[in-house]
């Protein structure tokens, strides 16, 4: 087949135009082959092995980057961390919380559907990591927060942290019987 | 194949609640950085959960008493969670290792029970049953416990009841079984977990399918009808149920069987997923038993459809061929044509569809971030905009194959993302770090000067501290009220002590009374200091306490200033190597990523555009159909035309032969012989009326120019 169209084109009856013809009908054909190509069971799995390859290795960076990154930035004499966790009434809705550390507003933050769930589910949010000085701070919480028949309302809190030498943990309690009536607790770590 | 998926389909379904409700759950902390761990793990963001965790417990075995740090609390649910959220974040290798880990610790029975089950879960999406039955095989139930107890523990269990653990084991390894080809006993279990509420549509079809397998078709078919008659309001069921009921539906119309066929596509939702290929069935029932009247019913609906979809192409073809059946040629020929003009106009799209993807635009909308919002990819893949990228596609879209490419090249576009953050992270920590030297180098030798001048009071004061103390504590043994005298008094006495030198030196100089008045003085003094001593030693003690007080506040401030002032050399001291080598790990882990992203995209669009390509020529296939359809429809209404005029030709010359003879019987009337050459049929009249449903068309036409192009 291939030497009747050669036969067909008198240009190319020279031994090196039909060389350069042959490779360059198979080039054609290679490349056109490679996009045809199916995508196989062990070329997915292959792949899928390199991912989690480099899963690990970006998850083993993140790690040793996160600990440079905080003893860079918060080193624990002076570090201190607030949390905030939800221990109240499951029909109390979270909007949002703000805290004010030495009359300074340090964290705002409104919640998503998600993170109110993982909140109730016991989950607890680092919502500021900071600096301070050894000593007494007064700490201001703050939240908005309503029913679910959507009644509003908001209370606020005041705490004195007293920073030591170490690295100082507060856990901001939100808790109560009922949804309409949550209060903010404090605990010292 | 399609068994097999569905089966897949099915374990994965059946396990999301498990990872909704994850073995995180239930936890009471000790830890607040583990609660953080929980709180991007509930929000399904496992990277970042891992890699707090995994930093969390780094720390923890650096450390020397690892039992007075908090997490020692959370150990056994920390190393679990590991493997737990490795899964949950497609990293399998490394789960399968945290999970065996587990295994081979020595937890409680219970939490090693749910590491075995995930272990079990592992290997089944790994596509390995052999060792899914392996894994569930380690599942014990403790034989020395009371049924309370062994309740108790497992009620413990990620707050699931023992019955679902139970249950999702039984399952479990039915499926294992499946795939091992031991359909009886997979059989066997899927019987006894019929009644099962949380399972009960995928409990019946892999039992059908189990029955099938085994050669009891007939009971296969009972199970299934049971299944195709469920009564629910779950979309996942409600579109199991219309799979079954198709798959059964065209089973029956293969096995020659068209009324039951019918029965069961009538059983499909007219808006659910299968519609369109049960409307195609129903269509082709009617078809098989020769009334295509009735067959134009469902294809006619389809036709208006979407016509991206397989089915609704092929009704394009159907609906036609059945016009042609009712011998109402001008019909078909017009709707083959108006066929003809769709499927030219999809080959195009198909064709700028795939030039797209190979400009990489599909990538780019893959990556887009509608698609981001919703745990359900399908669903946001649908609701990308209909671009030439996502056409056609949505089928291969909602593979597994696909699925699972999809999802890795999105993880891996977030980890490329990570890692550029981390890069523009170090630029600024070094940054801070050659701002921090600046200030602090040259400040720090005039503090240390300075530091060392007050560290040397500091320590005389507690040396003279310490005196005070010790004198105290031995006055307590051998009382001395001199000590505590006042300085008054020891002045007092210092002079009383001279004016007696002075009488002793010379007594003819003092007269009696001034010697009693001495003498009365030094009495006074002694009485004062010996009687005021118990008092003065309390004071005296108050005092240090207080001391004490401010020592410890100036300790504190010691202490501080010490740290602050390694904290000021470690803020710029040390970081230049570690920066190094983790940014020279960041690129090479970037180069890594961007290599296997190529292949993995390279991957994804090579699937894609086989896809489209089999669409593509599935179009062209029909087009060449549609083309000889539409010349032989075209031919039989020319022919019908050309008959029909024939007829009226005929039958008009038989009435005018009639009127001759008996104008020539008259002889009287003048001969009126009717014109030779027949009129040209009217256009129109070749055109039957088409049905009120009839399919909107476009204007017949060209024919001759369809059938002469190429």
């Amino acid at each position: 087949m291939l030497n009747t169209f050669l036969n067909k084109f008198p240009v190319f009856h020279s031994g090196k135009s039909r060389l350069t013809v042959v490779f360059f009908l198979l080039c054609a054909f290679f490349s056109s082959a490679s996009l045809a190509a199916e995508v196989t069971r062990e070329q997915i799995k292959g792949i899928d092995e390199q991912v989690q390859d480099i899963k690990k290795d970006v998850l083993e960076l993140t790690t040793e980057l996160t600990r440079l990154e905080e003893k860079l930035l918060f080193p624990s004499n002076t570090q201190v961390s607030l949390f905030v966790s939800l221990k109240g009434d499951r029909d109390f809705i979270l909007d949002s919380m703000q805290i004010k550390l030495d009359n300074k507003v340090v964290a705002q933050h409104l919640y998503t559907y998600k993170e109110l769930e993982a909140l109730r589910a016991g989950g607890v949010q680092r919502i500021y990591t900071g600096n301070i000085k050894t000593g007494d701070h007064a700490l201001v919480a703050s939240f908005i927060g309503r029913t679910k028949s959507g009644n509003d309302y908001q209370r606020s809190e005041t705490f004195t942290v007293t920073k030591a030498v170490g690295p100082k943990f507060v856990e901001i309690q939100i808790t109560g019987d009922s949804a309409s009536d949550q209060s903010l607790s404090f605990k010292d770590w | 194949m399609l068994f097999r998926f569905i089966i897949i389909l099915t374990a994965m379904l059946c396990s999301l609640p498990v990872y909704a409700a994850s073995g995180l759950k239930n936890v009471e902390l000790h830890d607040l950085y583990f609660g953080e761990v929980l709180y991007y793990a509930y929000q399904d963001r496992p990277f970042e959960a891992l890699a707090r965790l995994d930093n969390e417990l780094s720390q923890y075995y650096e450390l020397d008493e690892r039992e007075l740090d908090s997490l020692h609390f959370h150990l056994g649910q920390a190393e679990f969670s590991v493997g737990d959220l490795e899964l949950q974040y497609r990293m399998n290798q490394r789960a399968g290792k945290a999970i065996q880990a587990v295994l081979g610790d020595g937890l409680d029975l219970a939490t090693r029970n749910i590491a075995a089950l995930q272990l079990a879960r592992l290997y089944y999406r790994k596509d390995d049953p052999e060792s899914t039955l392996y894994a569930l095989d380690l599942i014990r139930e403790n034989p020395d416990k009371s049924r309370y107890e062994e309740k108790y523990s497992l009620d413990n269990l990620r707050g699931k009841p023992p019955e679902t653990f139970k249950t999702d084991v039984a399952y479990l390894r039915a499926l294992a079984l499946i795939d091992t080809g031991q359909f009886s006993k997979a059989v066997d279990i899927l019987q006894e977990l019929r009644e099962e509420k949380s399972l009960k549509g995928f409990v019946l079809y892999n039992l059908g399918i189990a029955l099938i397998q085994s050669g009891r078709e007939e009971e296969a078919m009972a199970v299934l009808d049971e299944l195709g008659r469920l009564d629910t309001d779950d979309r996942a069921l409600l579109a199991l149920k219309d799979k079954t009921n198709l798959k059964l539906a065209y089973r029956y119309l293969d096995r020659g069987d068209a009324k039951k066929a019918q029965m069961y596509f009538e059983r499909i939702r007219l808006d659910g997923p299968f519609s369109n290929r049960a409307l195609l069935g129903a269509g082709w029932v009617a078809a098989a038993q020769g009334r295509f009247d009735r067959a134009l019913v469902p294809w006619s609906i389809l036709h208006k459809r979407s016509v991206t979809n397989d089915a609704v192409q092929e009704a394009l073809m159907a609906v036609p061929y059945a016009y042609s059946k009712l011998e109402a040629y001008g019909n078909a020929a017009n709707l083959y044509d108006h066929a003809m003009d769709v499927f030219a106009a999809e080959i195009d799209s198909l064709d700028s569809s795939i030039k797209s993807i190979r400009k990489g635009r599909f990538l780019t909308a893959l990556l887009n971030e509608k698609a981001d919002k919703d745990k359900n990819w399908v669903v946001n893949l649908r609701e990308l905009p209909d671009t030439p990228e996502t056409r056609y596609i949505l089928e291969l879209m909602a593979s597994n194959d696909f699925q699972e490419m999809y999802k890795n090249y999105k993880d891996l576009a977030e980890l490329r993302h990570h890692i550029d953050k981390w890069l523009a992270d170090l630029r600024v920590f070094e940054e801070m770090i050659e701002i921090r030297r600046k200030y602090q180098e040259p400040l720090l030798p005039v503090v240390e000067e300075q530091f060392k001048k007050i560290d040397a009071r500091v320590k005389l004061r507690l040396e003279q501290r310490n005196n005070l103390a010790s004198k105290l504590k031995n006055l307590l043994i051998a009382p001395r009220p001199e000590y505590l005298a006042t300085a008054t008094e020891r002045q007092a006495l210092d002079t009383v002590m001279a004016l007696e030198e002075i009488i002793k030196a010379r007594p003819e100089a003092v007269d009696a009374q001034t010697l009693e008045k001495v003498r009365r003085m030094r009495g006074i003094l002694l009485w004062r200091v010996r009687s005021e001593y118990d008092q003065r030693l309390t004071d005296a003690y108050n005092n240090l306490i207080a001391l004490d007080r401010d020592i410890d506040k100036m300790k504190l401030r010691y202490n501080s200033f010490i740290r602050t002032r390694q904290a000021a050399t470690q803020s710029y001291e040390g970081y230049t190597i570690p920066i190094r080598q983790l940014r020279t790990r960041l690129f090479a882990a970037q180069r890594k990523l961007k290599g296997t992203m190529a292949k993995q995209g390279r991957m994804l669009e090579t699937m894609a555009i086989n896809e489209l390509d089999r669409r593509r020529k599935r179009l062209e296939e029909y087009q060449i159909k549609a083309r000889f359809a539409l010349a032989e429809n075209y031919d039989r209404a020319t022919k019908a035309q050309f008959d029909e005029e024939l007829m009226r030709q005929r039958k008009l010359r038989g009435e005018a032969a009639e009127k001759q003879a008996q104008d020539a019987a008259k002889e009287t009337a003048p001969e009126n012989a009717p014109a030779d050459t027949p009129q040209a049929p009217d256009e129109k009249s070749s055109v039957e009326e088409a049905p009120a449903d009839r399919p909107a068309v476009k204007k017949p036409s060209s024919f001759k120019q369809k059938l002469l192009s190429p």
